[in-house]
This record gives C-alpha cells, structure tokens and sequence, in this order.
C-alpha cells in the first residue's frame, strides 16, 4: 500500500496550523509596533531634555572612589572598570553567602526532623523568624548592630598579633603575593587529584571486599600535604602584610569590613532558612518505606542521611534551591542601603554622575542576566545527574 | 476429635503496666529531649545556651523598657531597658508616613477596610461571585478616601502617602493585576505557537533574572522616557507597574507549575469532546491547575509583600522606609532598634499568618500528596 | 446573536482597559513654564528633604530655609502669592531625573553647579545664591586638627553627589588614601558617622554645620575642619528649553542681592516704593520704568520679590547667617563692595 499523500496546507480560516501562523505573525507585528512606539517616545523626549545617549562614556575615567575591592582601583580607570570592581564584589558576597546559607540551612533543615523536641523547635522558630522579616530589615538591624557593638577604631580589639577588630571591620595580615607561591598553587592543585584518587581507592576497596576505609580525613591530609610540600618546593615564601596603627586608623593587610559582614550575614541567614524548608521538604519526600529499610539494616541516623536519604532527596532539592541561589545573588544588590559597594551600588554612582539611566541600568541588568542564566545552567547539569531517568 | 480432656484454663493475668519510659511525663521527656548520648548534648548545650540568653533579653525587653514617650526616662534607661516610648511617640509617622497628621484617621479607616477585605477573602463561606464585586467596591473606597479632593476632604497626593496602606496597597494591587497576565504567560510558555512561547520564554526569564531593585529603578527612572511627550505618570503607578512586572513573571513559573501537574488526558478528552482552546483553558485546565497552586500563590503573596519594602530605595516610604524617616530624628535616634522591631513584629505577624493560612489551604484543599 | 455578542465585548473590554491606561498618564503642558505655573497656580519646587538652613519642614509641614525662600520669591513674582508654592522633597539620586520629567519647575536643592550637570543634564543653572566649599568633620576626641591628617581615614559620604568625586581628587593630590564608606541616603550617612563607623564625613560645608546641629547629640564634640577642598557654588536650577522661565529665575535672585546694596529691605520697600528718590531704587521697585515687561512681567515684580522674602541679606541672616542656629559667617557670600562675591548685574 502506497502511503497517502501528505495533507495539503489549507490556507482557509478553519485550519488551526493557519489561524497558529496568523496569530504568531499579529503578535511580532504588534510587539514591533509597541517596542517602536516606545523608542520613538524615549528618543523624542531625551533630545528635547537635551539628555545624549550612548555607551561610549563609559570608557572615560570614572572619577570617584571605591572603599573597598578585591582588584586595585583607581579613580582614573574607567567606569567599565568600576563595574568589573562592583561585580567582584557582588561575586565575593555572593559565592561566599552561597556556601554558608547552603550548610547552615541544611543543618536547620535536618534538625527539623529530629526527635530532639527542642532542636525541632528552635530550628522552626528561625525558619519562621528569617522568613516573615524582609530582608531591607533584617540589613538594616544587622548593620545597626555591627555598627553599634563593634569597639571604636581607636581602640579595636586585638585578640591576636596582627588582627585587629573595630568598626573598621576585621583586619588581618594578608600574605603578599610572590612568585614562590605559584608552587604551593600547583602543589594544591596536585592535592585536589590525590584526594580524587585516595576516594576512588577506597570506594574500589568497598566494593571488592566490603571493608570501609576513612575517606574525608586522609583526603583533606593529603590535600594539605601536597600543598604544604608545594610551598616548601617554592621557597617557603613567608612575607606577611601585617595591619599596621597608624595615627588614626589601622592600615594594611587584608579587611573585612562591617558592611561585608552585614550583607553576608544578612543573606546567609536569611537564604538559610528558606534552605531550610527546600531540604526538609526533600528529605521528606523520600519514601517512609527507606527509613524503615534502613532501622532495619541498622544504619545511625547519619549514614542514614548520608548514604540513603540525601541522595535520594537531591532530585526533589535541587530545582527550588537553584531559585533560592538565584534569589541569593539578585538579593545581594540591596548592598546599597548599607554602604556596600556593590554592582547595584556603584551603577547608582556612575548613574549619577553622568545622568545616563538608560545606559547604566539597561548594563547591570545584562550583568545580572548572565550571571542567573549561568547559575540555571550549572545547576541544571547537576539536577541532570541526579534526576530520576525516565524509561 | 471432641474437646473432651483438654482443658485449657485460659485465665487472664492482669496486663502489666507498660516500662515507666514509655508513657507519660517521663516518656516524653527522655524520648524528646536525651534520646542517645547526641541527643542528650545538644539539648543541655542549647538550654545552656537559652539560660544565658534569654534572662537579659526578658529584662531589656520588658522589665526595664519604658512604655511611654518619656525621652529623658528613655535615655537614662538605655541600655539597660527598651524604649518602646519611640513607638508611642512616633508609632503615627511609622504607620502612616508623611500623611497629613490630622488627616490620618482616613489612612487607618482605608487600611482596615483592605485588612477585613483580605481576611474575609481567605474563608471558604465567601467564595462566591459577589467577592469580586466586594473587591473592586473596597479598592475604590480605598483610593477614594486617600486620594480625596470631594465631600469636604482635602487632597492628598499620592507621594505622600506611606507606611501600612502603601505596604497593603503595593502588595495587593501588584498581584491582582499580575494574576490575569500571570495567566497569560503561563499559557504562552505551554503553547504550540512557537512565536508566543518564544516571547513568553524570553520575557519570564527576563525579569525573573533581574533583581527587583533594578526593575524599580528603571520603572522610576526609565518608564516616564516611554511616554510621549508631555505626560506625566504618578509615582506610585510608575512603582506598581514595576512591581506588577515583576510579581507576573514569579506568578507565571507558579502558575505554570500548576498546569504541567495537570494529566493531558484532560485535554486529550477535551479536544476529542470538540471544545477550542480557550473552551479548554477556562473550563477544564485552569480551574484544576489553579487549585493545585493556590498555596504558592499564598506564598507569591507573602514575597511580595515582604519585597514592598525595597520601595524604599525609589523614595517611597512604606513601612520600612518609614521607620527610617521617623528615627532620623536627633531626639529620638538612639533608639533606632526598638522602632525596627516594631515594623519586623507588624511583618512577622503578617507574613506568619499568610503562611499559616497557605498550609491551612494546602492540607484543605486537599491539593498536596501524603506525605509521612 | 450570541457570536455577534462575544465578537464586540472582547474589543469593548480591551478598548476600556486601555481607556483606564490612559487616564493613569495625566497630560501637563510641555513647553512653555510659565504658562503651566499660572494654569496649575500653584509653582512646583524640588528641595532637599530636611537641611535646617536651606529647606526643612518643621512640624506643622511649613518649609523654611534659604533655597525654600528663592522659590518663595519666584512665586510672589510670577502668581503674586510666595504660599503658593508645592515642595517636593528629593533625595541626590532623582533630583535632576525629577527635574527632567517635569514634575517641578525649579530645583533648589543646595545643587552645586558644575560643567557636567549644566551641560548633560538637560538644565540650566541659574546663578549662584551660596557660595560653598566642601569640608570635613571629625569628632573631637580623635584630636585631628587639619584635613592633611586624614591619612587613610574612613570618610561618610553620600552617594550621587559631587562630593565623592572631590573626595577623590582631594585624596590623591594630597596622597591621603581616604576610604569612602558610599550610602544612598543622607540619614544612613548621617547615622553611620554619628555611630562612629566613619572617622570623617564629608559633605559642603554649610551642610556640615547643618548636620552637625540637627543630628549630634552634642554638636560641640565635632570639629568642622577649617580646609575647603573643592569649589561648590550652590544654585537653583530649570529645565533647558525655556529661556523666558529662565530669564526670570536668574533675575529675581539678582534682584534680591541688588536690593541689599541698595538698602532695601522687607521692612523698608514699602516706603522706599513710595518716598525714595533714588533712580536705582525706583528703577526696581518699578516706580520710574517697568522693566518687568521686558521679563514678561509686570513693573511691581521685584517689588514684590523683596516684599516676600527680603533682600539677600535678610534672606542669609534669618536661615544660615550668625543670627540663625547654623551661625555661619557671611564669608564669600557677602557683597562685592564688602570682600565677597554676590555681584548683581544692574537691573536695567
């Protein structure tokens, strides 16, 4: 039998693959129109406000200030570069906060369903507690907290050589960078494999002869030896930039500034506790039936975790944490409330000073697309991993 | 074979009494509290640690605090006790902003015809059509009485009102204006067209990946370069359009959860039933997709009402930015805390029974699946 | 029937949202000012939200200050009433966008007037009716005497001003080092300093005074350096595109300075528009020629400018000057024949 012939396109109102294309085609046309509506509209008003347009002031030199920064920056470098500065410091907060809100809220959210009635309870008061408080509040009570309690700068606390603790923030010596240290980067690096191996070894041991072996500790020596070994091979190179008093104030080393440690608490604490919710909602989608099995096998309540709950729980954690992580990095643009200068912050500077909105936001709102679409994209290859495999 | 000489003397011996920690007071301390050496050590760690916290905290807040609007009293005691005197003083300025002082009986009046709004709208005896109806009433009393200008009230311009009727108005005109576009998207990002799903696609991940101060921002300072020349747009609706972008995009993903929870035999069977697309959406899809979601709704809600607090950073002074405004005076700065836990407990009380009431909803509705 | 139905009420429903849409945008008259002031009745003015001396509310939500009286004077001049005046408070970051958007017809918000801003921003400074200079304040009990001690001093400053920049250029030159702690409102900046997270803040130096005596729990515990970093002449501001707004801004304050070097003041115009028979005062008050109707005015504008407000004298003393609570000096902003800057052209 010959196959019949394809359909032929019908170019009548009752087809639905016509009405589709016409539909399609009415709405690009009438988004066109819109968009070009509105540009003619913003182009007519900036030319009678005498407002220019275009990005090419952003390579002039910036002309202010930033208080604090992972790279060196100038005020005459330009505000392309001010923006890079912005974004370290956006990043700093954010992976750091990422990490911490993500081990704080997997402990709070594990201790939730312990039996231990009063860790349940504190553990669901602060979930409660960080949740039902913006966090402009708990920012601003963070900040008046830091700035409050903290000792003066003239008299900061020394709890160690070198470290010094006042309103400036914590102040430590920071190892200067030398060209010996590449050796304890590479040896670090050489560390990294060495644990991947020892992991590999014991996991091969495990399921040859059913004998455990310590995993996490041998590793983490190992870790530690190599790039111990790796800064002998480059010459232990030792020399420290130690914060120094000078008249008024204490100089040098590396910093951590008060409204650092606002905006990380602030969102670690915060971040946690939805956290929180997301894992224990995970754990508890596990079947009861595995913890039953795993009374009956005799397994502690950590391995339980560990090796049966966890896992299991990951598929059902890991798409509402990717928005919890997404909701952390845009949260930490409210910096500019407490004289953090961050993306958001510095824009506001540059947007100021040149009067150019448009330019200035339209750029941090690209930055923080990309950075959003990248953290979609890792965690989807992990949730990828871990996801149940259709048949 | 009969039961001739076997004689079973079945007598009851009384049940004995089950081990001491098992039932009872004992039982459910040990079980909670020292079950295992771990177990044992954090509960003495952490009562160790409420012993130490909570006496000073119990002073500073109650038995030291000062009630009333005392400065002189306030400053003697601080440190020592709270000053909860600020919230006497200048609990008005908080709760209502930069209104009018001798108009602020119309804010209060307006804001508790929303509150009672909300709260009637969460009893399952009043879903019934007349709601709507009850909902666009109240809405106009609202603007009406803050906005005045007839019947003998003066004007007030919205870029004075602030503090709780800004918060509720935000939060709640966001979201009922989001909800209809909200649909919208999520149906768009389903469809077959692939035009629509591209352009919903590309405007949800937009301003889902974007953050919220930087919408307000462009809103404030980029919406009035859209319009044509010469008209001039209010604050608050340039605020509420962004925020309403913003809550959509959220309520979209939400919504669209809903729909793909949805079995596509429905529409399989409502298609070979020969219902159109919009028969299909309106009878069949989006009643179930809905009640499926209206506890993340409840939740999109309690977002954005915690996120009207960034209209603080576009000068307007809701709650948040209120207490800011009332406590830069010089008087009254010291006791900047107290004012600030006075604006988190308001949250904390809302938020927390929006949260209640989403898990009354949820285990109501019957919506979730059991979990042990 | 029914599909006859469906088929208009979708339309009718879009056409009566957009309809509401629509309503939201209330049209205001592009282009001419003047003519929008005298519609509305009523002149918009962007101030500062509260700088004692310059524009703060008291209470009662009745401003006072010395930018409050320029457009105090404006709006005697052009609606014969200085009440009839809207205050809008701004903070740094929208002023100029306010001004822009047309939603106020003068910014006197103690705005420096620079290249950048009188070029770029689509505005016009006006003149100068404060002359400034940015300045430091410490507390006391750091015992730094001199700006040039400030060497890796943590500086308060507020964002969006030109004050960051200046911080800047000063700590270069000077090789300080300062590091800025940047807040987007003056109450965050205020607090931050007066908490001690801050050794130094930085802002004008009237501003300084300002502050320190509104917000300091005992305003002798901070010095105010006596180095002057940068130049900082303060001014009021409209939109570009509107000379004859223009025109008459920047008149009614030379106006008001050049009543001070002729002697009349709020007490005496009355009198002096009567009885005096000096051509130069009779020029102004407009009792020998009207040179108001060259501004589009009548001839009693400046009569009325001066009734309202005083001369600038007047005007410095009862806000800023050593009778005020900021107790600042006349200094440069005296009159040209007495060592300052404020030299009027003649109004002729």
């Amino acid at each position: 039998m010959s196959t019949p012939p394809p359909p032929k396109r019908q170019w009548s109102w009752r087809s639905q693959a016509f009405r589709g294309l016409v539909y399609q085609i009415l709405a690009i046309v009438g988004l066109a129109i819109a968009v070009g509506y509105l540009m003619s509209n913003t182009f007519a008003n900036m030319r009678a406000r005498g407002i220019q347009s275009g990005f090419d002031f952003f390579l002039q030199p910036a002309g202010f200030g930033i208080g604090e920064s992972l790279i060196e920056f100038d005020s005459s470098q330009n505000y392309l570069v001010a923006y890079l500065v912005g974004l370290s410091n956006t990043l700093r907060v954010a992976l750091v906060g990422l990490v911490l809100a993500t081990f704080l809220g997997t402990l709070i959210g594990i201790g939730r369903l312990t039996q231990n009635t009063l860790v349940k309870t504190l553990c669901a008061s602060y979930v409660e507690i960080t949740r039902n408080i913006p966090l402009l509040l708990q920012l601003f009570m963070w900040y008046f907290a830091m700035t409050e309690l903290l000792p003066p700068i003239e008299s900061p606390l020394r709890p160690l050589e070198g470290v010094f603790f006042s309103k400036n923030g914590l102040q430590y010596p920071l190892p200067v960078w030398e060209p010996g240290h590449w050796g304890t980067l590479i040896g670090l690096c050489v560390g990294i494999g060495t644990w991947k191996f020892w992991s590999r070894h014991v996991t091969q041991n495990f399921e040859a002869t059913g004998l455990t072996k310590p995993s996490f500790l041998p590793g983490l020596g190992l870790f530690i030896v190599c790039g111990v070994i790796g800064w002998l091979a480059g010459g232990f190179p030792s020399e420290l930039d130690i914060p120094e008093i000078t008249e008024i104030n204490v100089v040098g080393g590396g910093s951590v500034t008060p409204e650092y440690l606002t905006l990380l608490v602030g969102l670690t604490v915060y971040t946690s506790g939805y956290i929180a919710e997301v894992v224990r909602a995970g754990i508890q989608s596990v079947s009861f039936g595995q913890h039953e099995a795993a009374l009956a096998l005799g397994l502690k309540r950590t391995q339980e975790l560990r090796l049966i709950q966890l896992p299991q729980a990951m598929r059902v954690i890991i798409p509402p944490l990717t928005s919890q992580y997404l909701n952390l990095i845009k949260n930490s643009s409210l910096a500019v409330a407490v004289g953090y200068p961050d993306l958001v912050s510095i824009s506001s500077t540059a947007l100021n000073q040149t009067g150019r909105a448009i330019e200035c936001i339209a750029l941090v709102m690209m930055i923080y697309l990309s950075l959003s679409l990248l953290t979609s994209a890792l965690m989807n290859i992990y949730n990828r991993r871990v996801r149940i495999k259709d048949r | 074979m009969a039961n001739t000489g076997y004689q079973q003397h079945f007598e009851p011996i009384a049940a004995r009494q089950p081990p001491v920690n098992e039932t009872g007071l004992m039982a459910w301390i040990q079980r909670g509290f020292f079950d295992g050496p771990v177990n044992s050590l954090l509960t003495v760690l952490f009562v160790a640690m409420l012993v130490w916290a909570i006496p000073p905290i119990f002073n500073w807040t109650i038995w030291y605090a000062i009630p009333n609007a005392d400065n002189a009293a306030c400053r003697a005691a601080h440190g020592l006790g709270a000053c909860w005197g600020v919230v006497a003083e200048k609990g008005r300025l908080i709760l209502f902003g930069r209104y009018p002082f001798e108009e602020q009986w119309r804010p209060l009046v307006a804001s508790a015809a929303v509150v009672v709004l909300l709260v009637v709208s969460c009893l399952k005896t009043f879903w019934r059509p007349a709601l709507v109806g009850a909902w666009v009433a109240v809405y106009a009393f609202f603007f009406a009485l803050m906005l005045g200008g007839f019947a003998g009230l003066t004007p007030v311009e919205t870029a004075r009102w602030g503090g709780l009727p800004l918060t509720l108005l935000l939060a709640s005109v966001s979201l009922v204006v989001a909800f209809p576009l909200a649909i919208l998207l999520a149906l768009g990002r389903q469809s077959n067209l692939p035009a629509i799903r591209t352009l919903c696609v590309i405007f949800v991940e937009f301003v889902r990946g974007v953050p919220l101060i930087s919408v307000l921002f462009m809103a404030s300072f980029i919406l009035p370069l859209f319009m044509p020349q010469g008209t001039k747009i209010d604050v608050l609706v340039r605020v509420l359009v962004g925020m309403t972008l913003f809550t959509a995009a959220y309520l979209a993903e939400v919504i669209r959860g809903g729909l793909q929870a949805l079995p596509k035999g429905q529409v399989e069977a409502a298609h070979s039933l020969g219902m159109t697309y919009w028969q299909i959406q309106r009878m069949i899809v989006l009643p179930q997709a809905l009640r499926l979601v209206v506890p993340a709704i409840v939740n999109t809600f309690i977002g954005a009402f915690k996120d009207t607090s960034l209209v603080t950073i576009v000068s307007l002074y809701d709650l948040t930015g209120a207490v800011q405004l009332a406590l830069g005076d010089a008087d009254w700065r010291k006791f900047f805390i107290e004012g600030q836990l006075f604006v988190a407990g308001i949250y904390f009380i809302a938020c927390f029974a929006m949260s209640r009431y989403s898990q009354w909803l949820e285990s109501h509705l019957n919506t979730g699946t059991r979990r042990q | 029937m029914k599909s006859i139905r469906k088929l208009i009420q979708r339309p009718l429903l879009a056409t009566a949202a957009l309809a509401l849409l629509g309503s939201l945008a209330t049209p205001a008259f592009a282009g001419k000012t003047i003519d929008a002031i005298k519609a509305r009745g009523t002149l918009n003015c962007g101030v500062n939200p509260s700088l004692p001396g310059f524009s703060a509310a008291d209470s009662q939500g009745v401003w006072a200050g010395l930018d409050v009286d320029v457009c105090r004077a404006v709006a005697a001049t052009l609606l014969s009433d200085p009440l009839k005046v809207k205050y809008t408070p701004l903070n740094a970051a929208q002023r100029f966008a306010v001004l822009q958007a047309g939603e106020i017809d003068i910014l006197s918000r103690n705005t420096t007037w620079t290249l950048n801003r009188d070029a770029s921003l689509g505005l016009h400074f006006t003149g100068t009716t404060y002359y400034d200079g940015q300045g430091f304040m410490v507390p006391k009990k750091s015992k730094i005497t001199s700006a040039t001690k400030l060497k890796g001093a943590t500086v308060c400053v507020q964002s969006g001003t030109t004050t960051e920049k200046n911080l800047n250029d000063y700590s270069k030159v000077m090789k300080l080092n300062m590091k800025p702690v940047v807040f987007d409102t003056q109450e965050a900046t205020n607090k931050a300093y007066f908490s001690g997270r801050c050794q130094a803040y930085t802002t004008d130096a009237s501003g300084l005074a300002s502050v320190r005596n509104k917000e300091a729990t005992n305003p002798d515990d901070h010095l105010i350096l006596p180095e002057l970093i940068s130049k900082e002449p303060l001014g009021p501001s409209v939109r570009r595109g509107d000379d004859e707004f223009f025109a008459i801004v920047k008149w009614v304050a030379y106006v008001l300075i050049e009543a001070e070097e002729y002697g009349i003041t709020q007490a005496n115009v009355d009198q002096m528009k009567s009885s005096s028979t000096d051509p130069v005062v009779m020029r102004i008050l407009g009792t020998s020629e009207d040179t108001g109707k060259l501004l589009g005015l009548d001839k009693e504008w400046a009569y009325r400018a001066i009734k309202a407000v005083g001369n600038y004298g007047e005007m410095f003393e009862r806000n800023v000057g050593p009778k005020s609570t900021l107790k600042l000096p006349r200094g440069l902003n005296n009159q040209w024949n007495k060592g300052g800057l404020m030299y009027a052209p003649p109004v002729r």
